[in-house]
């Protein structure tokens, strides 16, 4: 592992093809794990005594939130790496992961809406938890409108990063909301020292998690194929591709 | 169980099968923009080839 040259992987040229061979690796295992997850979600966890078959919504609920905090944490570190290093592939690493942390984000409110209306009887509260998560899209989409609103690309990775930076204190936000305030949003029921989830339940959420994950892993890196692409196209490597040469 | 009793999830079947729904139609409609965002790029740089060629 350490014989990686790791720098020539940050040149937006070698990264270009690395990325490519990579997707349909990404792609499948996430194709694969989202139907075992599905399968285990809805046919081997049982009936929560509780919250009868509602609870299933956690299944993709708690993947796409914690996710979206995960993303953003990612996407704010290359952007300051891009900002402190002046690497491009960061910048543009930052600039493909942020519409997937928006979509999760999204998905996220969308959920916990669909979810909270049968537990609560409200799509909605002004709860700490719910507000943070809103205020995560927010930063997403402004990331995104900002770095658009920027003729120069390379200008708007840096205003952009800077955004995603000072954005990156609303996680810690997120995540220790329900421990700080008073919320109708539940705590955690994961945590470090064990859960009292059914271990079906457990292992549908784990895969469902990883499921997931390298499905944005998958859409960061068709995107950054073509951002490198974008942005590089007045270089001699890009005009020598196969797929623009045919 | 049979499926149409699989499908009402007890009374739940619209909040269940809405956030399943919909992140589907949101992990369908990323990837299809994903593409067309390749499409469109490799589009324009055949078409910064041929100008060039033509040159």
């Amino acid at each position: 592992m350490l014989a990686i040259n790791w720098f020539k992987y940050s040149a937006p040229s070698t990264f270009y093809g690395a990325a490519g061979k990579m997707i349909p690796w990404f792609a499948g295992a996430s194709a694969i794990l989202f139907i075992v997850g599905l399968y285990m979600g809805f046919f081997v966890a049982p009936t929560d005594v509780q919250q009868s078959e509602a609870y299933r919504i956690m299944f993709i609920h708690v993947p796409v939130s914690i996710l979206s905090m995960i993303i953003y944490l990612i996407m704010a570190g290359y952007a300051a790496l891009g900002l402190i290093f002046n690497t491009r592939l960061s910048a543009m690493m930052a600039s493909a992961l942020a519409p997937t942390g928006a979509l999760f984000a999204f998905l996220s409110l969308w959920t916990g809406a669909l979810w909270g209306k049968p537990m609560w009887g409200a799509w909605w509260v002004w709860d700490a938890r719910l507000t943070s998560e809103l205020i995560l899209l927010f930063l997403y989409l402004g990331f995104i409108a900002l770095h658009a609103s920027i003729d120069d690309p390379r200008r708007g990775d840096r205003a952009s990063a800077l955004l995603a930076i000072i954005g990156s204190v609303n996680v810690p936000i997120i995540y220790f909301s329900v421990k700080w305030w008073n919320t109708l949003h539940q705590g955690a029921t994961i945590k470090l020292s064990g859960t009292s989830m059914h271990v079906a339940m457990q292992q549908s959420l784990l895969t469902m998690f990883l499921a997931c994950w390298l499905f944005a892993i998958t859409m960061a890196l068709l995107r950054v194929r073509s951002i490198i692409l974008e942005r590089e196209r007045n270089n001699q490597w890009v005009m020598d591709l196969a797929e623009i040469k045919k | 169980m049979n499926w149409s009793e699989f499908f009402a999830m007890n009374g739940y079947g619209l909040y269940v099968w809405g956030s399943y729904g919909m992140a589907m139609l949101v992990f369908i409609i990323e990837t299809a923009m994903v593409r067309h965002r390749r499409t469109l790029i490799l589009q324009r740089l055949r078409q910064m080839r041929d100008t060039a060629e033509n040159v």
